[in-house]
């Protein structure tokens, strides 16, 4: 509470965590409309050359500019883990906040059914689901978010169980509100804190599944880029090239950085009895 | 077990010694003890002095933040890390606490000094058994084998009235009552036959009747062992039945200290004065009309809670109220008094509408709210309740305004303007004028917190408000002005009041009708004043015993005195 101040800065990690996810999204934006060589064009004369002054970042095994094709996959990466993320979160939100508010037969079913599919590593069910759905940019976002969404409805419904029993919850149906007001009202804001949380941390997983799936040969089809296949990609050239890892794992292992910080630093803000805490 | 076999082990400052020279010879020497806190240098305990000799029972007496239990703990060696020593001396048997070694320190805690929490739910090691929990001090600091050991655990088991003791060794702590389990802390205590023990609010989170039978088994045992107490508490009624002087703190400074019979008739400062007139006092019976059609009126209820769910069976379920009817008249304040597991909670929590009774009806202005929506509706609108933890009534995510303003949604009569007129009005009658409306309940505290439940409670005009014990997580003090605010929004309000507390002071000083409940089942009913002067049942007058009368001396003094429990009553 000392220093009124000091509160006008925004957080360190704030400040850090804001300015690499306005790097990335600069990038990704950059790269949908504009790179500095066509991502997709092959020049076998060009193929392993070191990053220099003609290619700032060297070219990959058919000659193509490593720089441009990670801001073209800057795109693709981080549009497929926003609407993954995004699709996780409503599903699972939405399951776990009216099994754990209904809790009895309800909870229990919806529950062991949500268990079964935690039960499968999250990149096999998305290999399963990708095998019906098929192997496009579409298909990795259900597929991925379906994936994601018992391990969101778990922490919904953990959380709102406690919430439930808090007195305010029974305040609010003393004043007469229904159900669902309640649980619009009083309990899923106080469900953002773990979410918040819990997406950022999401965030990375996707990224990374979407690198798996794209190794595995069932992401984003060749030769478009993204940063996983990118990284893939890499794998055999190893020794001869260690720009080709080195510049995607950079990227995702930045923008999994600044997503942290910026999550925590969301969360602070967005409770408030962090505010003014520091 | 003898004096000698363990004042070999303690060397200098003996027993004995300080038995010869008992006038002069404190056996607990706080001198100016300061403490800060590391950071912001801020005063937390600020030059203070207090003296216990052997035997005897020293209170300590303040609100929240008045330094009592960091003063207390400081006499162990325990000061939380960001917490300093700035200045002052502890001398315990003649010997400096603070500049003893880590071994030293060891040797004093437990075998020289004990310590009794708060909490006895937290206090003892959920995963260990009971018996080993209580030989651990013994095996640490006596030199004996382990079957003169647990003989000696046997005996205080059965002594501090553990029905079981053998059985009891091997159990685990959740399956004693939170009585019965701070019996055990006081047994593990008072087994290594400490000079010392510091008791920090020992009871606080007790029933009022375990209450007493746990202060009276621990002044029992420690006189019998000679064992000095310094008993910490917020209850200056309590402190001052037990204790023989009196150290009355507040924001880290001792204000007064004396015998307890001087702090009591002639306290000297304002402090002190204030925190006994804070002590709830009855006060003359209000007229209220005869007869009527009760505003609420509850016929046989009965509530059972859902036995366990096994995998393949249910459990019988456990019968909370067994047909339990009350009425309340028009602008009447009727108490539910009771331990806790007496149904008065739910008996509470059923006419909120929060649990599902089994059988009996509950009848608003007569009508039975069950019977059609518009009775329902009509009851919901007009039956608020304030719950009793401020703390966690109130939605973390809402501001003051957007709290107490809630309420007034579901009213249809009321134009956006007339809302937010209603809802500053509100909070200008509960005391929270302008400037609160924007904060959040984190920032306020506890007493503040409770005004805004209280806002919102009588916001829409309610006829009744069920009180779930509003004042029980209240500072003393606060707890004065909530009563007083309370009172004064109902004589003005004129609203009908169930009253539910397990404080029978606080309900003496609210109530006009009390109700006496005891496992589920309601034992005496009558007018505050019959009920308080002629109890007839043996609980009520067992709930009575455990709790001060109070009469005002004039010149901010008082005087208690002690109702005769049940069992007592001839002698």
């Amino acid at each position: 509470m000392n220093g009124h101040g000091r509160m006008k800065l925004p957080a360190p990690n704030a400040l850090v965590g804001g300015t690499l996810i306005a790097i990335l999204l600069a990038t990704a934006g950059t790269g949908a409309l504009w790179t500095p060589y066509d991502p997709l064009k092959l020049s076998f004369r060009e193929k392993l050359v070191a990053p220099g002054a003609l290619h700032w970042l060297g070219t990959d095994e058919f000659g193509r500019d490593v720089l441009s094709r990670l801001m073209a996959g800057a795109a693709t990466s981080v549009w497929i883990s926003i609407l993954t993320v995004t699709l996780a979160v409503v599903m699972g939100t939405t399951i776990g906040l009216f099994s754990g508010y209904m809790r009895g037969w309800t909870d229990r079913i919806i529950m062991a059914f949500n268990d079964a599919l935690l039960a499968f590593p999250g990149i096999l069910l998305a290999l399963g689901l990708l095998a019906v759905l098929g192997a496009n940019k579409y298909g990795i976002i259900v597929a991925l978010g379906i994936a994601y969404t018992p391990s969101v409805a778990r922490v919904v419904r953990g959380t709102v169980l406690s919430l439930r029993e808090r007195e305010f919850i029974a305040a609010s149906r003393v004043m007469g509100n229904g159900e669902g007001f309640t649980m619009l009202r009083h309990i899923l804001p106080n469900c953002i804190a773990p979410l918040t949380v819990l997406a950022t941390s999401m965030f990375g997983y996707v990224l990374l599944a979407e690198s798996a799936l794209s190794f595995l040969g069932l992401g984003v089809p060749p030769p478009a880029p993204t940063w996983g296949n990118m990284l893939a990609g890499s794998r055999p050239y190893i020794d001869q090239a260690v720009w080709l890892g080195i510049f995607p794992g950079l990227c995702i292992s930045l923008t999994l950085l600044g997503i942290n910080l910026l999550g925590d630093a969301l969360r602070d803000k967005l409770d408030p009895r962090m505010r003014g805490a520091r | 077990m003898s004096t000698k076999a363990f004042s070999s082990e303690v060397g200098t400052g003996s027993r004995e010694e300080n038995a010869s020279n008992k006038a002069t010879a404190p056996l607990l020497d706080v001198a100016d003890l300061t403490l800060k806190l590391g950071a912001s240098g801020r005063t937390l305990v600020n030059a203070v002095s207090f003296q216990v000799f052997p035997g005897e029972i020293v209170g300590i007496v303040g609100e929240s933040g008045s330094g009592k239990t960091l003063a207390a703990r400081a006499v162990m060696g325990f000061i939380p890390p960001a917490v300093r020593l700035t200045g002052g001396t502890i001398r315990f048997e003649g010997q400096d606490v603070m500049a003893m070694s880590g071994k030293d320190l060891r040797a004093m805690r437990g075998s020289r000094v004990g310590m009794v929490f708060q909490e006895p739910m937290t206090s003892l090691n959920p995963s260990m058994l009971i018996g080993r929990q209580l030989d651990e001090g013994l095996e640490l600091h006596r030199k004996l084998d382990s079957g003169q050991r647990k003989a000696l655990v046997l005996d205080m088991l059965r002594r501090v009235g553990i029905r079981d003791p053998e059985g009891a060794l091997e159990s685990y702590p959740h399956q004693f009552s939170g009585g019965m389990r701070q019996r055990i802390m006081l047994a593990s205590v008072m087994l290594l036959k400490p000079a010392l023990l510091l008791a920090d609010e020992p009871t606080t989170a007790l029933d009022a009747v375990v209450q007493r039978d746990v202060m009276e088994l621990m002044v029992e045992l420690t006189q019998a062992n000679d064992t000095a107490v310094l008993l910490i508490s917020h209850d200056l009624g309590m402190v001052a039945r037990y204790c023989s002087r009196i150290v009355v703190m507040c924001q880290g400074d001792v204000v007064e200290q004396g015998t307890a019979e001087d702090i009591l008739a002639r306290p000297q400062h304002p402090y002190t004065r204030k925190l006994l007139a804070a002590m709830p006092q009855r006060l003359p019976a209000r007229f209220l009309p005869e007869g009527g059609t009760p505003i609420v009126a509850v016929r046989d209820l009965v509530v059972d809670y859902p036995g366990r769910q096994g995998f393949f069976r249910k459990s019988a379920p456990k019968r909370a109220l067994h047909g339990v009817s009350i009425d309340v008249k028009p602008g009447e304040v009727v108490a539910v008094v009771g331990g806790s597991g007496s149904g008065k909670t739910t008996l509470g929590q059923s006419i909120a509408g929060l649990v599902r009774p089994a059988g009996g009806e509950i009848l608003f202005n007569g009508k039975p709210i069950a019977k059609s929506d518009t009775a329902y509706w009509d009851y919901r609108l007009n039956c608020q309740m304030v719950f009793q933890d401020p703390y966690s009534s109130l939605d973390p995510r809402m501001t003051i305004q957007q709290l107490v303003g809630e309420p007034l949604r579901l009213v249809e009569a009321m134009s956006a303007a007339q809302k937010k007129a209603r809802v500053a009005e509100v909070l200008t009658e509960v005391g929270l004028g302008d400037g609160f409306g924007q904060r959040y309940p984190h920032e306020l505290s506890g007493g503040q917190r409770q005004r805004v439940a209280i806002a919102r409670a009588i916001v829409r005009r309610p006829s009744f408000v069920i009180a779930d014990e509003p004042v029980s997580a209240l500072d003393v003090t606060v707890r004065a002005q909530v009563l007083e605010l309370f009172d004064e929004l109902q004589k003005k309000h004129g609203f009908s009041c169930l009253f539910i507390s397990h404080d029978l002071g606080v309900v003496e000083q609210v109530a006009d009708r009390v109700i006496v409940m005891h496992e589920g089942r309601i034992v005496e009913e009558g007018p505050r004043d019959a009920i308080f002067d002629d109890p007839q049942h043996d609980y009520t007058r067992k709930l009575l015993s455990a709790v001060p009368g109070l009469e005002s001396t004039g010149d901010g003094g008082v005087r208690l005195f002690w109702r005769r429990g049940e069992g007592e009553a001839s002698a």
